[in-house]
């Protein structure tokens, strides 16, 4: 095994992570974005799985696994039954169109490689470049959250940034497995919440499209 | 010497193989479909038939509108040359780069606009405008790929690119699996395949080469159909000789490294077809509305491979 096979592997796998970023940016209809978010977290147990070997830390496979479990097989799952209740399999609405969001996405993974790169100098090459990614992937995260107007969408942006999070983390040595395993526990319930505010928001509002609630902040005229 | 032996030899392999690998990917696709399928010599009576038939020319057209068949099949019979396909010995593959083939690529687009237009046509106009619209998006992307290998291998040549990946300077670079992404989304709509274009209708709202090349017939049909086959067969060759060069005969090969060149070649062009067809079958004409987005995918992921580069560079 030699230095640059792992570090092009790893490079290779993060890079997968970003790009399913931008295919969620992309796609319009929810089934699809569901079905990209679970292809995101699988390359994503697959990152944490090859660190795992590389750093050899055997706490990272658990990290991996629940990856793989929670967020590739359960959430979208849960995400596509809870689609399935609510009735909506037509495209998503979106703020601002696809064109300016790809190019919007494109900044900010320049943003945070300019970002990343000058601050992290002195550490090891492999984990300055996953921390671009992850930071890439994270504010994607946060640009789908904008740029969406359906709350389904909104909350599978909210994973994609937990995703983010995630491969920062198993890029970096020495995260406990507590701390991990928190996290993707406090997913799973954010998740159930989601759920539950869903049904409350379309049974008030007959819709799922946040504009909605707009006249009832307390900040309008 | 036999580097002009090799060249002419490549220039007759596009003539000879490119119909038949449009009608392997229509008989691929009819299988797929659950049809029996045209036979694979289709395209080859087609354009015979044509060629024997005399051409019928409005008489509002000007002499560009005789004229564009004409261009168009030596500026893309040209730019299949500059390709390596089954060895890099070739006489012209110094002469032209990556650059110079998106150019050539060009002048036959913009000479099939001017012919559609030529006529006076409502759909020529409509095509025209289409065609122009795709190729605005898809020439930055077909560059920017450009880039991004040149920046890779330090050279724009395909041959020098076609070293540098058999010399093992590539590892797994992220930058050339989002440069191939990119190119195959390139190539797709500048072939005019499904989800870009149909290549089999001639349904009004949807045509976009077809329009085109309505008022052609007879031999200018001939030429046109037979650059388009060209172009397919074009795009499939520059994918295979800067991704999957392996197997490619080198400079100072002997007649069996030639001939091992073109076996592989063969085969890997066969697998190109085979996947084609699969992607075709299984995915639905996207609308025209679409194309802008997909062909700015396409050159999102080749502008991502440029900056990865660098990142790997700075680390």
């Amino acid at each position: 095994m030699t230095a640059t096979l792992t570090y092009d592997l790893a490079h290779l796998i993060g890079a997968t992570v970003l790009m399913m970023g931008f295919a969620l940016l992309y796609q319009r209809r929810v089934s699809s974005v569901i079905r990209i978010y679970a292809l995101q977290a699988l390359a994503l147990a697959a990152a944490a799985a090859w660190q795992a070997y590389i750093q050899d830390a055997p706490h990272l496979y658990l990290t991996a696994a629940i990856a793989l479990v929670f967020k590739a097989i359960i959430v979208p799952l849960a995400l596509s039954w809870l689609v399935r209740r609510l009735g909506m399999h037509r495209t998503i609405e979106t703020a601002l169109g696809i064109g300016p969001t790809l190019v919007i996405g494109v900044g900010l993974v320049a943003l945070s490689i300019l970002l990343v790169l000058p601050v992290t100098e002195g550490a090891a090459a492999l984990a300055r470049e996953s921390l671009a990614l992850a930071m890439s992937v994270l504010l994607l995260g946060l640009l789908m959250m904008i740029t969406r107007r359906n709350a389904v969408t909104q909350v599978i942006g909210f994973m994609a940034l937990e995703n983010g999070l995630l491969l920062a983390a198993v890029s970096a040595q020495g995260m406990p497995l507590v701390v991990e395993i928190s996290v993707a526990f406090a997913v799973l319930v954010a998740m159930i919440l989601f759920g539950i505010f869903f049904f409350r928001i379309r049974e008030r509002f007959d819709s799922l499209d946040v504009e909605t609630l707009d006249p009832y902040r307390g900040d309008r005229p | 010497m036999s580097a002009a032996l090799w060249q002419i030899l490549q220039i007759a392999l596009a003539l000879a193989l490119a119909p038949g690998l449009t009608g392997l990917v229509r008989w691929l696709k009819a299988v797929l479909q659950g049809r029996g399928g045209p036979s694979l010599l289709q395209p080859y009576r087609d354009l015979y038939r044509l060629l024997r038939k005399e051409p019928v020319v409005s008489e509002d057209s000007s002499w560009l509108f005789r004229l564009a068949p004409y261009g168009c099949f030596l500026a893309v019979l040209l730019a299949a040359a500059i390709v390596p396909t089954f060895t890099t010995h070739l006489t012209l593959v110094h002469a032209a780069d990556l650059i110079a083939l998106v150019a050539l690529l060009g002048i036959a687009r913009f000479l099939t606009a001017l012919a559609g237009m030529d006529a006076g046509t409502a759909f020529g106009g409509l095509g025209a405008s289409r065609e122009m619209m795709i190729a605005s998006l898809a020439e930055p992307a077909m560059l920017m790929v450009t880039f991004s290998l040149s920046l890779l291998a330090g050279s724009t040549l395909p041959a020098n690119i076609v070293g540098f990946v058999l010399g093992g300077g590539i590892g797994l670079e992220v930058s050339m699996g989002l440069a191939l992404a990119a190119l195959t989304m390139v190539a797709i709509a500048e072939t005019g395949r499904i989800p870009i274009d149909n290549p089999a209708t001639h349904l009004e709202l949807t045509m976009v080469h077809e329009a085109m090349v309505l008022e052609y017939s007879g031999r200018h049909l001939a030429l046109m159909e037979a650059t388009g086959m060209l172009r397919l067969w074009l795009f499939a060759s520059l994918i295979l000789c800067l991704f999957l060069p392996w197997g490619i005969a080198l400079p100072g090969g002997g007649f069996l490294a030639i001939l091992l060149g073109l076996v592989t070649y063969v085969v890997k062009l066969a697998g190109i077809a085979v996947a084609l067809a699969v992607f075709e079958t299984s995915i639905a004409k996207m609308r025209l509305f679409r194309v802008a987005d997909f062909l700015g995918g396409a050159l999102l992921l080749a502008l991502l491979g440029t900056i990865f580069l660098y990142v790997s560079e700075a680390v």
